[in-house]
């Protein structure tokens, strides 16, 4: 019986990969030409990089609402777990790695700073760089350079929803000039900076949180 | 067959192989690990098609970049419920259906 | 020869994708899938999108790899805890 299910979901997938290729070479050719929009627009989004135009310029929103929905994930993990108490105690790693880390993470940090000065005019920003940052902190843990958090402080609190609030308040004050996230032309350029540097904190330490923040199963520390 | 397609194509693939990983085996962090391969063929197809014509197009790009973000957070909240069954339950899969409430 | 890399590309995206998913050893999978994750950020660069590029290699490969093997640690322990309650199930 569970053999000619699973046979069944695999024809399906089969079916449905066959299809969904079939399918994809015989669509029409796209009515928008959304590469020259962008281009057009490009000298008013106060970037020079059209990816980074598109998501905190043109398509605001749907950056506004991703942070929301990592924030609400990480909630959503502590809510049915109690943080970890402790570091584990492990035994001292080599001490090759610990020295290699505390050369490395200056230099991740570096590169943090450099993606989010560089998604203005070349392929980088908040994104990336906030996931450097996230692996530098999880790189920090896994040397036992840097404990777990094990609660939630007001500072880490602040940081953690900081970049949403910086967002919204900018949304919000904008919604009193005229409309939601347009961004005046001549300010463009620096709101987008600010923007994007809040993000970058809030984001690093949400992403890192969701491996900082693992909870600890009692029998690990056994 | 230029570039964008061929990856949109194997995108495609990536999906229904994520589909039917999600749904056959039992074991939870399996799933989980479908379930990243199907959001990354969707991701392929979004960029994929998005550069038919050749020229590589910024929107999809800008919101798959998003999506990568979501997803990694999407696989930790789903780790998190997995230990969580695992520490109520002392197993990694779901119940069956006889033993559901 | 471009064309050539991609489809090669591509068949390696689909071979560790498919070994990720049928493997049954879950510590096998995650390796596999994290080598996914690396494919991925390549196929990102020949598809022209140098910012997800760096996400996917940062991201995919990295913290969701880092997050897996995690999840991997904690399975072991209940696995030797699961077996040590109730013996071997039939």
């Amino acid at each position: 019986m569970k053999r000619i299910a699973g046979a069944a979901v695999m024809l399906s997938a089969g079916i449905l990969a066959m299809a969904l290729v079939v399918s994809m070479f015989e669509l029409p050719p796209p009515a928008v030409r959304l590469p020259q929009m962008v281009q057009e627009k490009l000298p008013q989004s106060g970037v020079e990089h059209p990816v980074t135009a598109v998501l905190l310029n043109f398509r605001g929103y749907d950056t506004l609402l991703e942070v929301a929905v990592l924030l609400l994930a990480l909630l959503g993990m502590l809510a049915g777990e109690r943080p970890r108490p402790a570091a584990p105690d492990r035994a001292p790693t080599d001490p090759v790695l610990p020295g290699l880390t505390r050369f490395l993470v200056p230099l991740m940090g570096l590169t943090a700073v450099y993606l989010l000065w560089a998604g203005a005019h070349r392929p980088g920003g908040a994104f990336q760089a906030a996931a450097v940052l996230a692996a530098a902190a999880v790189l920090l843990h896994l040397t036992d350079l840097l404990p777990a958090w094990t609660s939630l402080r007001l500072r880490l609190r602040t940081g953690l929803a900081g970049g949403l609030l910086v967002f919204i308040t900018v949304a919000a004050w904008l919604l009193g000039e005229g409309r939601l996230l347009q961004y005046p032309v001549a300010h463009a350029g620096s709101l987008i900076l600010f923007i994007e540097v809040a993000l970058t904190i809030s984001l690093g330490l949400i992403l890192a949180g969701l491996f900082l923040f693992l909870p600890d199963d009692d029998e690990r520390r056994r | 067959m230029t570039t964008g397609m061929i990856f949109a194509g194997s995108g495609a693939i990536l999906f229904a192989m994520g589909v039917a990983g999600v749904l056959l085996p039992t074991h939870l962090l399996r799933k989980i690990l479908a379930f990243n391969i199907m959001g990354s063929g969707a991701f392929l197809v979004l960029v994929g098609l998005g550069q038919r014509s050749g020229e590589p197009d910024p929107v999809p790009q800008a919101m798959v970049l998003t999506g990568i973000v979501v997803a990694v957070a999407a696989t930790a909240l789903a780790l998190a419920l997995a230990r969580r069954l695992q520490r109520l339950t002392g197993r990694m899969e779901l119940p069956p259906e006889a033993e559901r409430d | 020869m471009g064309i050539l890399f991609d489809l090669l590309l591509a068949f390696a995206l689909l071979w560790s994708a498919w070994r990720a998913i049928a493997l049954t050893d879950p510590a096998s999978a995650v390796v596999q899938f994290i080598v996914f994750g690396l494919l991925m950020a390549l196929a990102w660069a020949r598809l022209r999108a140098p910012d997800i590029a760096l996400a996917e290699a940062a991201i995919g490969a990295g913290l969701t790899g880092a997050l897996l093997l995690d999840g991997l640690g904690t399975l072991r322990t209940g696995q030797r805890q699961r077996d040590e309650q109730h013996g071997s199930r039939p």
